[in-house]
């Protein structure tokens, strides 16, 4: 164990290894792409018997990632590329949203389907957008006041706040505590993200999250070629099986390529706000000195990484 | 174990695994003879089986979209079932300390019967959670070498390890007992009571450890308290013994194992005094919930009254109080506790009050509302439904199949006899 964290460190997978990887990555998917097949194989032994991610040598990374690109291409007929960029030195990432300005739109929670390759049917959301009542917050924010099921012709509604919930990427993260197999982990700069290959489909992790963040793939799930996102990565947007758990991961495959996450890009009113917490000259960095900053369920001291601003 | 086996040591090894390979065979002659009744209860069970089975089939093909647990509610009628019955494994053990203690009739026997309950108990606590687990071929993640066991961190990898600890303590105590029976030797107590008692603070360690699963959670304020270990050991004392109880009555009448009435009126004494403690903890949880009620009893309130018109769970919460008050005055009063019809209708009322708090009676209002705060209305699925009793069906299968070998044993019907056809 202590061996894998180590591998996991800075060193390994910093920036010059980032680089080749996803060089390699990008290599291979041209040469694969033969469109045709497709389903994936049903049972595939490679990937049964592979490792943890943290006990993968590069080279087996290298392996994984081409064969994955490969199996990926001829499922869905078109050139995928999977991708294994590993965080960047002297990058902790943080995410701030603006409750004042956000209008309740969900433009965000598509755009976070159609990035990460979210199920279609059954249909899986990464973000949830809760819409309260303002005059109910008299008695503070109680999550039990909000409605999930919103659904007026047009948003804002008047007299109305929406606070969208996704992964808060906790500093101090309770599910990957709990994990029986070290399938989720809190990389160096600051992701936490699950070993699709390694999970083996407890829950225990969607019991310990206090957010809600985490779902599972009860059914299959289903993306249509036309729908699929092709620009993957190992620990984020590739597709799942049944029978795993997957949620948020900063959208990896976007911001370990210095891209903002989608969910950022897509908001109309420039609520979200993504950027380097160790960087004081960021945006986050500043909007947290000029706004009312505050994180969800503080007294649990999980130490979010996603703040909410106000004011 | 040879010390007071006479002449037996110097046969040697080979010798010995000889003797438990005829053992074994011998068990299995002994499991497929039987009267009408015998084999209609195994078929009964076979039947239940291969509808869990089929079940189970439909749930691996289609995923745990097949159960009706949900992101909202992760957790169902699986891993109620397998709070419950650690609660069964961890108790049947309890009975070995007062069998010793007060000397009850052939001590061995109420031993034997006990730990095979255990046994078949966690064979089913193991059982359900593999079945509850969306990708079961990955199972041996959890191995140390090969896999990742996220030790120590994980309370379920304690959980596996202790559940694995008590189930191998266990099966080597009835294995040996029934093999020095078998082969018509007296067991050593100077060997095998050190194992008994070692069984007993693991049997408190996989209830302690099960519980601590749920209590770390503080995501959880319904199980994030630390009453929940005590409630988890005192109900099991309850529906642990209470259970023996009716099996032993069973036993009585359909094999010729001999368990004195005074032995089951002390059982049901015993259930008295846990009994009292397991609804004083549930009081004290109650007033602390209510008398200090903050945003965090949305649980309790839930559980005894229902939210949002949702009232399905309420219902079962005070019918399970019902049970366990009832099944008190029961335990309690001589008059009633002496005759063993109505001891035995006490026993079947905590049983069932135990069965509904310590499964969905923990596990909805545990996860209901959920951390975002929906209220997710959960009945479990035919299929669910189905796999469950797949599973109970093959508990009680190996639970039947042990018995009935050392019922064999111990009426002296089946011992080992010398492969010239000698009885020895």
């Amino acid at each position: 164990m202590k061996n894998a964290d180590e591998k996991t460190g800075r060193g390994v997978r910093g920036a010059s290894r980032r680089e080749f990887l996803k060089t390699a990555a990008v290599g291979i998917g041209a040469a694969a792409g033969a469109p045709g097949a497709a389903r994936a194989l049903e049972f595939d032994i490679e990937g049964f018997l592979q490792k943890n991610f943290r006990q993968l040598s590069d080279a087996e990374i290298l392996e994984v990632i081409e064969r994955l690109s490969r199996t990926y291409s001829q499922q869905f007929g078109k050139q995928v590329t999977v991708g294994a960029a590993g965080p960047l030195d002297g990058v902790v990432y943080g995410y701030g949203l603006d409750i004042s300005r956000c209008i309740g739109c969900r433009r965000c929670v598509y755009a976070c389907v159609d990035e990460n390759n979210q199920s279609r049917d059954p249909q899986i959301h990464w973000i949830r957008v809760l819409e309260f009542e303002r005059e109910a917050a008299v008695r503070g924010i109680n999550l039990e006041d909000g409605n999930p099921y919103y659904d007026p012709p047009t948003v804002p509604t008047e007299g109305k706040f929406y606070l969208p919930v996704s992964c808060m990427h906790c500093e101090d993260s309770p599910c990957t505590d709990v994990c029986p197999t070290g399938a989720t982990w809190r990389e160096p700069d600051g992701i936490v993200v699950i070993d699709y290959d390694w999970c083996i489909g407890c829950r225990y992790c969607m019991a310990s999250c206090p957010y809600g963040a985490r779902h599972f793939n009860w059914g299959e799930p289903t993306i249509s070629s036309e729908e699929v996102n092709p620009d993957m990565h190992l620990l984020g947007n590739r597709p799942r099986r049944k029978g795993v758990v997957e949620k948020c991961s900063f959208c990896i495959q976007r911001v370990r390529d210095g891209r903002y996450p989608a969910c950022l890009e897509a908001c109309p009113v420039g609520a979200r706000k993504f950027g380097n917490l160790l960087d004081p000259d960021s945006e986050i960095r500043y909007l947290m000195k000029v706004k009312r900053t505050f994180v969800l369920k503080a007294e649990l001291e999980t130490r979010p990484k996603f703040f909410y601003f106000y004011g | 174990m040879a010390r007071s086996s006479g002449g037996w040591e110097r046969e040697g090894a080979t010798r010995s695994l000889k003797l438990f390979a005829r053992f074994m065979t011998g068990s299995i002659a002994v499991v497929s003879r039987g009267n009408g009744a015998y084999y209609a209860w195994i078929g009964f069970l076979g039947a239940v089986i291969a509808v869990g089975v089929v079940a189970y089939g439909n749930q691996a093909s289609q995923g745990l979209i097949t159960s009706h647990m949900r992101d909202q509610l992760s957790w169902g009628l699986y891993i109620g079932n397998f709070a419950f019955l650690v609660g069964v494994a961890a108790a049947a053990v309890v009975l070995v300390v007062p069998a010793y203690v007060y000397n009850w009739g052939p001590i061995r026997e109420v031993v034997l019967i006990a730990e095979l309950l255990s046994v078949a108990a966690i064979v089913m606590c193991i059982l359900f959670v593999t079945v509850d687990l969306g990708r079961p071929e990955r199972i041996w993640h959890l191995l140390p070498g090969v896999g990742m066991p996220n030790f120590p961190h994980s309370m379920l990898v304690w959980d596996i390890l202790v559940l694995n600890a008590y189930f191998l303590v266990n099966y080597f105590i009835v294995t040996y007992l029934l093999f020095m029976a078998y082969t018509g030797q007296k067991y050593n107590p100077a060997f095998i009571m050190p194992v008994i008692f070692l069984s007993i603070p693991l049997a408190i360690s996989i209830h302690t450890v099960t519980a601590m699963l749920f209590m770390g959670l503080k995501s959880r304020a319904f199980w994030h308290t630390a009453i929940l270990a005590p409630r988890f050991i005192s109900s099991a004392f309850v529906s642990g013994p209470a259970l023996l109880l009716l099996i032993f009555q069973i036993l009585r009448r359909v094999g010729k194992i001999s368990i004195a009435n005074a032995a089951l009126y002390k059982i049901g004494e015993l259930l008295a005094y846990t009994m009292a403690i397991n609804l004083f903890f549930l009081g004290v949880e109650v007033f602390t919930e209510f008398y200090g009620a903050t945003a965090h009893s949305v649980h309790a309130r839930f559980q005894w009254f229902g939210i949002h018109g949702r009232t399905g769970i309420a219902i079962w919460t005070w019918l399970a109080l019902a049970c366990n008050l009832v099944a008190f005055v029961g335990f309690v009063v001589p008059a009633v506790r002496r005759q063993l019809a109505l001891l035995s209708v006490a026993c079947v009322l905590a049983i069932g009050g135990v069965y509904i708090e310590k499964g969905m009676g923990l596990l909805l209002p545990g996860m209901t509302p959920d951390v975002l705060g929906e209220v997710y209305a959960y009945n479990p699925s035919l299929n669910e439904v189905a796999v469950s009793l797949g599973v109970w069906g093959v508990g009680a299968l190996v639970f039947t199949l042990m018995v009935k070998v050392a019922m064999a044993v111990s009426a002296g019907e089946m011992r080992y006899e010398s492969s010239w056809g000698g009885r020895r």
